[in-house]
């Protein structure tokens, strides 16, 4: 990079992330004054103050749970993906099998997980396979879905093309169905990863030695809303930075998506 | 008359309730220029589908170099429709994809089509993707695509049909100018009348679906043309299109 381009970056930046800034400030500022001059009691709803207080007195703790919750998310979503991208190219090279597997995979959605994680934990016990299950539980299909969707998208001319050619059907896959399938992989990432957060807290608060679930969950009932919020905080914050990093990824990934601008 | 290198003989081919092709023949000689004009949705394309083995047909004998076409063996350069070119590679690795399915090295297939930037006019745009070319530029690179595979016979599928009519032109005359250079056999689709006396040895021309070949043109004038304004083409295209606009006389 030269160094104009950081100046340019740096303006950029604020243009994209200056209202999202805004917008969270004034959110943040107004509860804080509300709270200030309606003196509700702190047990009712702490203010973002006492919340970014407190949750540093305990940061210590937070840091440890937070660790734990990343942990579970990063292993459970890198099964989900493995077994997405499996399962979607057994579907791609049988339809059959595609036919056979969607209804059991449709099934897995519609189980609800308030019912399903103290199962989980039952079955697997307190460590970290339950919370990644979980996980994988929740993502698998809509990234099996993106990937299936992905590969159907593929120019029927550039595939004509490569036959002609002759390329083998594997060939194909390779060279034009999984390349023509990223944008879809990527959208697919984008939304399974905020998932993926929350499946982990979630089969961390149905039982858990470590994690922001069983965490939040000894502050409510130790009455502590603050270290509740601050621990939701924490979440949102990894959440988002998971967001960012498939936002990154698909940038390196894809460099032509962004030059459609770019002529020379 | 020589062993032609494409013989079609009364090709039919129907998909489902739809009849395309109703009986299709034609011959295209080693180094001949042949075009094949007709109303969209005729069934143009099909005719292609059936030689790359996409799809098979119902009726019929296609023969190449007097052998019945197997579908395991790839005898055509063919550019599909639009031009297919891959977003997610550069130019440079769409103009190889050939080679690369052919078993080459990628360097090998690079060194390969290196030297042809020039001629094709994308010095300089190796590197570039897809989406930064103009759209002449990029059937010019699919068209370096088809050529470098160097098959004994290319399939063009309405190379320029979806630029301005000034590039068009502009590609159509390159065109002319590049087969006269090479001499390749080429069997064009088009659905410009003057696209292919501009550029055709002969011309089928084909009645609206279900596909026969109304009638056939020879085009005896010398190449390189002059484009539109020589008054033998001018004649010819005249006489063409009278027979696609009243398919009946
Ligand atoms: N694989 C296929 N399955 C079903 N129908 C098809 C298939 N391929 C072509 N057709 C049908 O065959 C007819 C002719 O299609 P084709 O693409 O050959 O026309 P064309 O002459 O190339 O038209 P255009 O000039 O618009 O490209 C159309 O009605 C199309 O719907
Ligand atoms: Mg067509």
């Amino acid at each position: 990079m030269s160094n104009a381009a950081f100046p340019r970056l740096l303006a950029r930046f604020f243009r994209h992330a200056g209202p999202a800034t805004a917008s969270v400030s004034t959110l943040i500022l107004g509860w804080e004054a509300y709270v200030q001059l309606s003196g509700i009691s702190p047990t009712a709803l702490p203010s973002p103050s006492r919340i970014i207080g407190q949750g540093f007195v305990q940061r210590e703790a937070l840091a440890r749970h937070s660790l734990a919750t990343l942990q579970a998310t990063t292993f459970g979503f890198a099964s989900s993906l493995a077994a997405a991208f499996f399962f979607s190219i057994l579907i791609d090279f049988c339809r059959p099998l595609r036919r056979a597997l969607f209804p059991v995979f449709i099934i897995t959605q519609t189980l609800p997980l308030v019912a399903i994680a103290p199962l989980i934990v039952l079955w697997f016990g307190f460590g970290l396979t339950p919370k990644i299950v979980l996980v994988a539980l929740v993502t698998f299909f809509p990234m099996l879905v993106a990937l299936a969707q992905g590969y159907e998208a593929t120019d029927r001319n550039i595939a004509a093309l490569l036959a002609s050619m002759g390329a083998s059907r594997w060939r194909i896959f390779l060279m034009a169905r999984l390349p023509s399938a990223l944008p879809y992989f990527f959208a697919g990432l984008r939304i399974s990863i905020t998932y993926a957060v929350v499946g982990a807290i979630f089969a961390e608060y149905a039982g858990a030695a470590r994690g922001l679930g069983i965490y939040i969950l000894n502050a409510k009932n130790n009455f502590r809303p603050d270290l509740v919020l601050a621990a939701v905080f924490v979440s949102a914050t990894l959440t988002l930075l998971l967001f960012g990093a498939t936002v990154l990824l698909q940038r390196a990934a894809m460099p032509w998506a962004r030059l459609k601008e770019i002529r020379p | 008359m020589s062993q032609a290198r494409l013989e079609l003989q009364h090709l039919s081919k129907s998909f489902g309730p739809t009849d395309v092709l109703a009986d299709i023949s034609l011959s295209v000689q080693p180094g001949e220029f042949v075009s094949i004009l007709g109303p969209s949705g005729a069934g143009k394309s099909t005719i292609l589908q059936l030689l790359t083995g996409a799809s098979t047909p119902d009726a019929g004998q296609m023969l190449h170099d007097g052998q019945p076409l197997s579908p395991t063996q790839h005898r055509f350069a063919f550019m599909p429709q639009g031009d297919a070119l891959m977003p997610w590679r550069r130019i440079i690795d769409n103009t190889t994809l050939g080679l690369e399915v052919q078993g080459l090295r990628r360097e090998a297939a690079r060194a390969r089509v290196a030297p042809l930037f020039a001629e094709f006019g994308l010095a300089g745009f190796e590197d570039h993707y897809p989406a930064q070319l103009s759209g002449g530029m990029r059937q010019r690179a699919a068209l370096l695509r088809t050529v470098v595979q160097q098959r004994p016979m290319l399939l063009l599928d309405e190379p320029f049909g979806a630029l301005d009519a000034l590039t068009r032109a502009q590609m159509q005359r390159w065109l002319a100018g590049m087969w006269t250079r090479h001499r390749w056999t080429v069997l064009l689709i088009t659905h410009d009348v003057r696209e292919a006396v501009l550029l055709s040895d002969r011309i089928y021309v084909l009645s609206a679906r279900p596909a026969r070949v109304a009638q056939e043109f020879q085009v005896p004038i010398d190449h390189p043309r002059q484009g539109a304004g020589s008054p033998g083409l001018a004649a010819i295209e005249a006489e063409i299109l009278q027979t696609l606009l009243n398919p009946e006389d």
